[in-house]
């Protein structure tokens, strides 16, 4: 199948495929030697709050369907793989079990979430989500009595590593003679998954599916006319979002080796949500490069902040924290501002931008034919 | 000549009969927007149902289309009692409709939006989608080849890719007959599709929908365009106030003192429409 494809195009476009390839591969190395390990650490992270965007961009981009509340489904994702393979049970489960039961319970609770909720629209679905977020993370926080469930505020740790066997990803390991440190085992794991979830995304938007949401999206009455099962289908998206939801957050207690109620709070929901609409709403591009710009934006700053106001002024006047979020409200108003449809928007919305020649030119014909 | 579709569509066999309303009211509030209104569309024609602004003309088709519960009275449709069902499953019996002020998929090409009529009779799941087998994407190539059938049908003569809202006001007109169509219905509803079209634009609808009765579909005609009314449609009702106030054929309505009293107000000094 990958030779057909690759057949299929160009010789410029293999040029770039595998140009890009290579790229992505040495990325954690080149990072690793530019700018520290450190870094490759939040590449990873980058990469986790993408497979988390492109899950929600199923719900909000595709189905327009407004959820304030995605990172719930990261938390149960989490803890699923927290209690299963950590000493707080004394439980280690290996992963290939522990990953998609993680998924599948998050499915489960997008369809439980849904079923009552989906019949509500807009603002209400918003207010809904956003209180089932809150929901989850108040109950992770307080099981921690009678019955010591989640160890409540103190959160989950020494979790177990992702490891298939003996190779774990937790520790460095030699490979045809390469040392590859942890962050970056975690990073080709996380880069898989992403490429995965974006393989899904794209078949799914160009299916029957797909074109469901959209229609659901554009009108809901007029979708519901035309035969489509409209609770159904929201059900699915759902599911979908909460499926990728799950399994990103299983990846990120195997990788973080500890997890605490408050990793999922509202504002990680409306960060991932911020994402999907700054990056370009339903379209895939600008979902991961709102996710990277969300991520690595906000630690070059962290990290340079501090030392260029030590060295412009000699001290330093702005905390760099503080800093971030000011310096992050100012971006979103902007983007809204000059790019509503956000930064890469999907090729609809920008046929919606050049098309208005031909409006204007067909108004004009309907004012002649009126005239005559 | 509509080409046939591949899928299996609703039995177009049965009784002469293939829309029964029985005595379907409506209220909202104190306000009574039908009351006991019952007809019967026989298999094949045009049915026209006129009445001044305000009738419940739209509140009957929102019925038969199932986004509106009938408070009273039920309906039948190829020979199944409806009550209380959902727009899909009307839909899959084998009801369209356009709406009186279009709803199309706005942001959709005009493409795209005949494929979503193709929804009910398709079957492709998540899994279909994923895997891409064999099977989804013959299904697919046919969802495309008949949707592109269908846009020539009715007439769209922009590219296919053209945005929805982007086409002229006559054509998303007929797009939403197209899309429609897309269902495989039996009986096609049409909400004042002339509203808003000049006097070309009409001439041009009026064959459509003589060719898609032609090619076997019943449809259902609410019109402002009272011209367009008596020289279209085989039967027709006249609501007022919710009720029926009259029915039967073009020629002995417009001179039924009923209606004539319900359009102009008062007795008549001459007959409508002519």
């Amino acid at each position: 199948m990958l030779r057909r494809l690759l057949d299929k195009l160009g010789h410029r476009s293999r040029l770039t495929l595998t140009l890009g390839a290579a790229l992505l591969l040495l990325l954690p190395f080149g990072v690793d030697l530019a700018l520290g390990r450190g870094w490759v650490r939040i590449t990873d992270f980058a990469l986790l709050y993408i497979m988390l965007a492109l899950g929600l961009n199923i719900v909000v981009g595709y189905a327009g369907l407004l959820d304030l509340g995605y990172i719930a489904f990261f938390a149960v994702g989490a803890y699923t793989y927290a209690l299963l393979g950590s000493p707080q049970f004394g439980l280690h489960w290996p992963v290939w079990l522990v990953l998609p039961l993680g998924a599948g319970l998050s499915c489960l609770f997008g369809i439980l979430l849904g079923a009552p909720t989906l019949r509500l629209r807009g603002d209400y679905l918003a207010i809904v989500t956003l209180g089932f977020g809150e929901i989850v993370r108040i109950f992770l926080n307080n099981l921690n009595g009678p019955v010591n469930i989640t160890n409540g505020p103190q959160g989950i740790s020494r979790i177990d590593p992702v490891a298939v066997g003996s190779f774990s990803l937790g520790s460095t390991q030699q490979l045809a003679g390469v040392a590859f440190p942890s962050v970056h085992l975690y990073y080709y794991l996380f880069l898989a998954c992403t490429l995965l979830v974006i393989l899904v995304s794209l078949r799914l938007e160009k299916s029957r599916i797909g074109r469901a949401w959209m229609a659901i999206r554009e009108d809901e009455v007029a979708a519901e006319a035309m035969g489509i099962n409209t609770r159904n289908i929201k059900l699915l998206a759902f599911a979908m979002g909460a499926t990728f939801g799950g399994l990103s957050g299983g990846l990120f207690a195997g990788f973080q080796g500890f997890v605490s109620p408050e990793s999922f709070g509202l504002m990680e929901s409306i960060m991932i949500l911020c994402m999907v609409v700054l990056g370009g709403m339903g379209n895939i591009g600008g979902v991961v490069l709102g996710g990277v710009l969300l991520v690595l934006l906000p630690e070059a700053l962290r990290h340079g902040a501090g030392p260029v106001q030590q060295l412009l002024f000699g001290k330093i006047f702005i905390d760099p924290e503080s800093l971030r979020m000011l310096l992050f409200g100012l971006a979103l108003i902007v983007v809204m501002l000059v790019r509503p449809a956000g930064l890469w928007p999907s090729g609809r919305r920008q046929r919606e931008l050049t098309a208005a020649d031909g409006v204007a030119q067909q108004e004009q014909e309907t004012v002649y034919d009126a005239s005559r | 000549m509509m080409p046939p579709a591949e899928s299996a569509t609703p039995a177009r066999s049965g009784g002469k009969n293939l829309l029964e309303l029985r005595e379907i009211g409506k209220n909202f509030g104190g306000l009574a927007a039908l009351t006991e209104v019952s007809l019967r569309i026989d298999r094949g024609e045009i049915y026209g149902l006129i009445g001044p602004n305000g009738a419940g003309k739209t509140t009957l088709f929102n019925i038969i289309s199932g986004l509106y519960q009938a408070d009273a009275g039920r309906f039948y449709f190829n020979e199944v009692a409806y009550e209380h069902c959902k727009p899909h499953v009307l839909a899959s019996a084998g009801i369209a409709r356009t709406f009186q002020n279009i709803r199309l998929f706005a942001n959709m090409t005009a493409l795209e939006n005949v494929m979503v009529g193709r929804h009910l009779r398709t079957r492709a799941g998540i899994w279909g989608a994923l895997t891409r087998s064999p099977a989804t994407r013959a299904e697919e190539r046919a969802i495309v080849a008949r949707a592109r059938e269908l846009l020539d049908y009715v007439g769209i003569t922009r590219p296919h890719q053209t945005l929805a809202k982007h086409l002229p006001y006559g054509e998303q007109r007929r797009l939403e007959i197209a899309r429609a169509l897309a269902t495989e219905p039996l009986l096609l509803a049409l909400d004042e599709p002339a509203a808003g079209m000049n006097a070309t634009e009409t001439a041009a609808l009026k064959s459509l929908i003589q060719t898609i009765r032609g090619d076997g579909v019943t449809v259902l005609l609410i019109e402002h365009d009272v011209k367009l009314v008596m020289d279209l449609c085989d039967r027709l009702a006249v609501l007022d106030y919710g009720r029926k106030i009259a029915e039967g054929e073009p020629t002995t309505v417009r001179t039924d003192p009923a209606v004539i009293t319900a359009y102009l107000g008062g007795p008549p000094p001459r007959e409508i429409g002519a």
